[in-house]
C-alpha cells in the first residue's frame, strides 16, 4: 500500500483508505475518489499536482492530496 | 382584446411554481438552465455570500415558472460553501420539483448526489444529459430500468442540441404538481438502523427540529457527524438530551463497526449506486486502457515541457484578440462620447439651460461616464474568448500547469487567470475570479488584483519615465510592473497568514473532456458577466462622476479643477501627506483624486491642471521642471497601488458581496500606496538620488 503521489505514469491501483479529516474525505468521496474505486496514474511528475484517471473522469490532485490517498 | 388575455396570462397563482436545477459540475447543468431560460435569466449573489446565483424564467403552454440554478456540486455535505448553499435551498425553500443532470458517461459518480437528493425526498427528475458522448464511449444506460431502480422519471437529453428537453420539461412539471414523495431509504445495515431508530425517537421530541427537516434524513446526517447540522443544533437551547443521545450513539457505532461512523454511510450508499449501475450501464470496450481524443490532445496540453509554452501562447492570443479588436472599439465609443458630448452642449445651450446644468451634463456625467465605459469593449472582448476556452475545458488545463506557481503565493491553480486579466483591466479581472471555489483565494486573489498594473496606469507611467529616464523608460517601466508582482506575492502571503489563518482548500478539479463551446453558450455567458458590470459598476462610476465634478465646479465661478475649485482646494489640504513621498504638491494631490475615476484619467488631469493641452511635449516639459525624477518615480509607484479606480471599486464590491471588504481594499491599498511612495522617496534622498 503506498500513497497515490508513487503511483508512475501508467500504473493503475485501487483505494484502500482516504486519510485526512471529514472533510477531505467527503470531498474527495464527491468526486468517486473513496475506498476500492480503481484509478490510473496518468501523470505524475515529481512535484506538482497530479491526474488521475478514475472511470470515465480525469482528475487533478494536489501534491498533499494525493499523499492521502492509500492505494494498492 | 388584446389587453383582456394579456392580463389573463399574467395572471399567476399565488405562488409560483419554483424548478431547482442540481448536478455535478461539468455535466451540462447550464446548457440545460440556458434551453429552459434562454435570455431571461438574471446572474445575482446568494445572500450574504460571494457564490453566484442564477436564477431566470421558464416558459411553457402559456405560463412561467421560476427556475434557480443551483451551485454545481459533487455532494450535498457539510463542508464547502456551494453545497450548504444547495442543501439549503432544497429544504427550506422547497422547489416544487428538481431536476438533476447527470452526465451519462459518469453515472456513478453522479449517482452520488442523485442519491443524497432522493434521501431527502425531493421532487426529482433526472436529466440524463451527454447521451451523445456516451454513445461516442460504446456506454449504454438502460433508462428503464435506472428510472424503476431509482423511483423516478429518467429522460435522456443531450442539452447541446436541445434535444429531450422538452420532455424533460413536461416531467418536472408534472413532477411539480404531485404531492410530497417518500423518501429514498437506504438499508444501512443492522447497527446503524438501530441507531438511527433511537435516535430519531430523541429528535422526533425537538419540534423545532421536526418543522424544518425529515426525522430519519436527520438522524443519518447527525450520525455521518454533518458539522452545519451539529452547529444549528448546538445553538439551540434544550438541546443538551439530544446532544448525548448522539454522542453515545456515535461512540457506540465506533466500537460496533471500528471505522469512522460515515464511512459506513459512504460505503452503504456506494453499495446502493453501485448495485444500480451494475444493472443499467454496459460499456462495449473496455476502456481502461483506451485513449479518448481528449486524453491524447491532453498527452500535448499537459505536458512536463510543452504544457507552459502552450498556455503562454493561449493567454498571448487572448490578450491580442481583446486588445487588436478592442482597441479601434475603444475609439468608436471614445468618439461616440464626444459627439454625444458635443450635442448635448448644444442642445443644452439652445434650451437656454443655466451653464451649471450645461457643464453637469458635459463635463461631469457624459465626460465621466464615458471615460469609463470606454472599458465595454475590452471587456465583452476578453469574456467572449476566455468563455470560449472555459467551455471549452482548457482552462480546467491551465490551472493544472499555473497551480505549481500559484502554490508558492499560497493561491489555488485557478487563481492565475485574474491574475492576468489584470494586467489588462482589474475590473474582468475580479469578475473572473468566480470560478474559483474557495471564498478565502477568492478573497486574496480579488485583494491583491489590483496591484496587477493595468493598462489604464500605463499613459501615467510613459508621461513621467519619458520625462525623465527618456533613454532608459522602458526599463523604468517595466520595474513598476515588477514592484506590483512583487507586493502582490508579499500582500498575498500576508493576507494569507494573517486574515485568512487555516489551511487552504484541497486541490482536487475536475479535468472534462474537451468539447467545442456552442455559440448560444458563450453569448449568454458573456452577456450575463458583461451586463453585470454596466449595471452594478456602472451606478458606483455614475455617483463618483458626479461627486468629482462637484468638487470642480464649486465654489461657483471658478476656473475648472483650478487651485480655488473644491478639488484644489482638497489638493492642497492633501499635499502635505504626500511631501515625504516627494509630490507634496496641490497638483499631484488633485490628480490623484481624479486618478480615483479611472487611473489614464491623471495624466489629463494634469493637462488642465497645468493648463497645458495632454498631447506630449508641454506637459511632459512642465513636468520635468516642477518635478524630480525621484518624486516622479515615487509618484508613479503610489499610481500603481493607491485605490482601484472606482470601476475596480464596483467589480469588487458586487464580487465580495460587501462594504467591509471593499472598504478594505480601499484603505489598505491608499496605505500600502503611501507607505512605499514614501519608502521610495526617502530611500532615495538617502542614497543620494536627488
Amino acid at each position: 500500500m503506498k500513497p497515490l503521489g508513487f503511483l508512475a505514469d501508467g500504473e493503475e491501483g485501487v483505494i484502500k483508505e482516504v486519510a485526512g479529516g471529514i472533510g477531505i474525505r467527503e470531498k474527495l468521496r464527491g468526486m468517486g475518489v473513496t475506498k476500492g474505486k480503481a484509478l490510473r496514474m496518468i501523470q505524475n511528475n515529481a512535484c506538482g499536482p497530479v491526474i488521475v484517471a478514475l472511470g470515465e473522469a480525469r482528475l487533478v490532485l494536489g501534491r498533499g492530496m494525493a499523499q492521502k490517498v492509500l492505494v494498492e | 382584446m388584446e389587453a383582456a388575455s394579456e392580463l389573463a396570462v399574467q395572471e399567476l397563482p399565488a405562488k409560483e411554481i419554483v424548478i431547482a436545477l442540481a448536478g455535478n459540475p461539468n455535466s451540462g447543468k447550464t446548457t440545460i438552465f440556458n434551453s429552459l431560460t434562454g435570455a431571461r435569466q438574471h446572474v445575482g449573489n446568494w445572500p450574504g455570500v460571494t457564490v453566484e446565483k442564477k436564477e431566470g424564467r421558464l416558459l411553457s403552454a402559456g405560463k412561467t415558472y421560476r427556475v434557480v440554478d443551483l451551485p454545481g456540486t459533487y455532494s450535498l455535505g457539510a463542508y464547502s460553501e456551494d453545497e450548504i448553499i444547495a442543501r439549503n435551498f432544497i429544504l427550506h425553500e422547497k422547489p416544487d420539483a428538481i431536476i438533476n443532470v447527470v452526465d451519462a458517461s459518469n453515472l456513478e459518480r453522479n449517482l452520488y448526489l442523485t442519491v443524497q437528493l432522493l434521501e431527502m425526498g425531493a421532487r426529482v427528475v433526472v436529466a440524463l444529459n451527454m447521451m451523445d458522448e456516451a454513445q461516442a464511449r460504446q456506454i449504454t444506460v438502460d433508462r428503464e430500468k435506472l428510472a424503476g431502480l431509482l423511483g423516478v422519471p429518467v429522460v435522456p437529453t443531450v442539452a447541446t442540441k436541445n434535444k429531450g428537453v422538452p420532455e424533460l420539461i413536461k416531467q418536472a412539471l408534472a413532477a411539480a404538481g404531485t404531492g410530497p414523495r417518500e423518501a429514498l431509504k437506504i438499508d444501512y445495515g443492522r447497527e446503524v438502523e438501530a441507531e438511527i431508530g433511537s435516535l430519531g425517537t430523541v429528535i422526533a421530541a425537538q419540534a423545532r427540529l421536526m418543522d424544518r427537516y425529515s426525522l430519519r434524513w436527520l438522524a443519518v446526517k447527525l450520525l455521518e457527524e454533518d458539522d452545519h447540522l451539529l452547529q444549528e443544533i448546538r445553538r439551540m437551547p434544550g438541546a443538551e438530551d439530544l446532544l448525548a443521545r448522539w454522542e453515545k450513539s456515535l461512540r457506540r457505532l465506533r466500537e460496533v463497526a471500528g471505522e469512522e461512523a460515515e464511512n459506513l454511510f459512504a460505503e452503504r450508499r456506494y453499495g446502493f449506486i453501485g448495485g444500480i449501475v451494475k444493472q443499467t450501464v454496459s460499456r462495449k470496450t473496455t476502456l481502461e486502457q483506451r485513449l479518448s481524443l481528449s486524453d491524447r490532445i491532453d498527452r500535448v496540453v499537459t505536458n512536463r515541457f510543452l504544457g507552459l509554452p502552450i498556455f503562454l501562447l493561449a493567454m498571448w492570443a487572448v490578450f491580442q484578440f481583446t486588445f487588436k479588436l478592442g482597441d479601434p472599439l475603444v475609439g468608436w465609443v471614445e468618439t461616440f462620447f464626444a459627439w454625444l458630448g458635443g450635442v448635448t452642449e448644444g442642445a443644452l445651450g439652445a434650451a437656454g439651460a443655466p451653464e451649471w446644468t450645461v457643464s453637469l451634463a458635459v463635463d461631469g456625467i457624459i465626460g465621466g461616464v464615458g471615460s469609463v465605459l470606454v472599458f465595454i469593449p475590452l471587456i465583452f472582448l476578453l469574456f467572449l474568448a476566455i468563455s470560449f476556452l472555459e467551455d471549452s475545458g482548457y482552462m480546467a488545463r491551465a490551472a493544472y500547469i499555473m497551480d505549481r506557481f500559484m502554490h508558492a503565493l499560497g493561491l489555488h491553480g485557478k487563481s492565475f487567470l485574474p491574475m492576468l486579466i489584470g494586467f489588462g483591466c482589474n475590473v474582468p479581472a475580479i469578475m473572473a475570479t468566480r470560478t474559483l471555489e474557495n471564498r478565502q483565494d477568492r478573497l486574496i486573489t480579488i485583494l491583491i488584483n489590483p496591484l496587477m498594473s493595468c493598462a489604464a496606469r500605463l499613459p501615467v507611467y510613459v508621461l513621467f519615465a519619458g520625462a525623465f529616464f527618456s533613454a532608459r523608460q522602458g526599463w523604468v517601466i517595466f520595474s513598476l510592473y515588477i514592484l506590483g508582482i512583487v507586493l502582490a506575492v508579499v500582500m498575498g502571503k500576508l493576507f494569507k497568514t494573517f486574515l485568512f489563518k487555516g489551511e487552504s482548500a484541497p486541490f482536487v478539479m475536475e479535468l472534462p473532456p474537451y468539447r467545442l463551446p456552442t455559440l448560444k453558450g458563450t453569448l449568454i455567458h458573456v452577456w450575463e458577466r458583461g451586463s453585470a458590470f454596466i449595471r452594478k459598476a456602472g451606478t458606483i462610476i455614475f455617483g463618483v462622476v458626479v461627486l468629482i465634478w462637484v468638487l470642480s465646479v464649486l465654489p461657483w465661478g471658478v476656473e475648472y479643477a483650478g487651485q480655488e475649485s473644491l478639488i484644489g482646494r482638497l489638493g492642497s489640504a492633501l499635499a502635505p501627506v504626500f511631501s515625504p513621498a516627494g509630490f507634496g504638491k496641490w497638483e499631484a494631490a488633485a490628480a490623484l483624486i481624479f486618478g480615483l475615476l479611472a487611473k489614464e484619467v491623471v495624466v489629463g488631469t494634469l493637462g488642465v491642471i497645468y493648463g497645458v493641452g495632454e498631447e506630449g511635449e508641454g506637459l511632459a516639459e512642465i513636468i520635468g521642471q516642477q518635478w524630480t525624477p525621484l518624486s516622479a518615480y515615487a509618484f508613479m509607484a503610489m499610481c500603481l497601488i493607491y485605490i482601484p479606480c472606482a470601476a475596480t471599486i464596483g467589480a469588487i464590491k458586487r464580487e465580495t458581496n460587501s462594504w467591509k471588504w471593499t472598504a478594505f481594499a480601499i484603505g489598505y491599498s491608499l496605505a500600502l500606496g503611501w507607505v512605499v511612495a514614501v519608502i521610495i522617496y526617502q530611500a532615495g534622498r538617502l542614497l543620494g538620488l536627488g
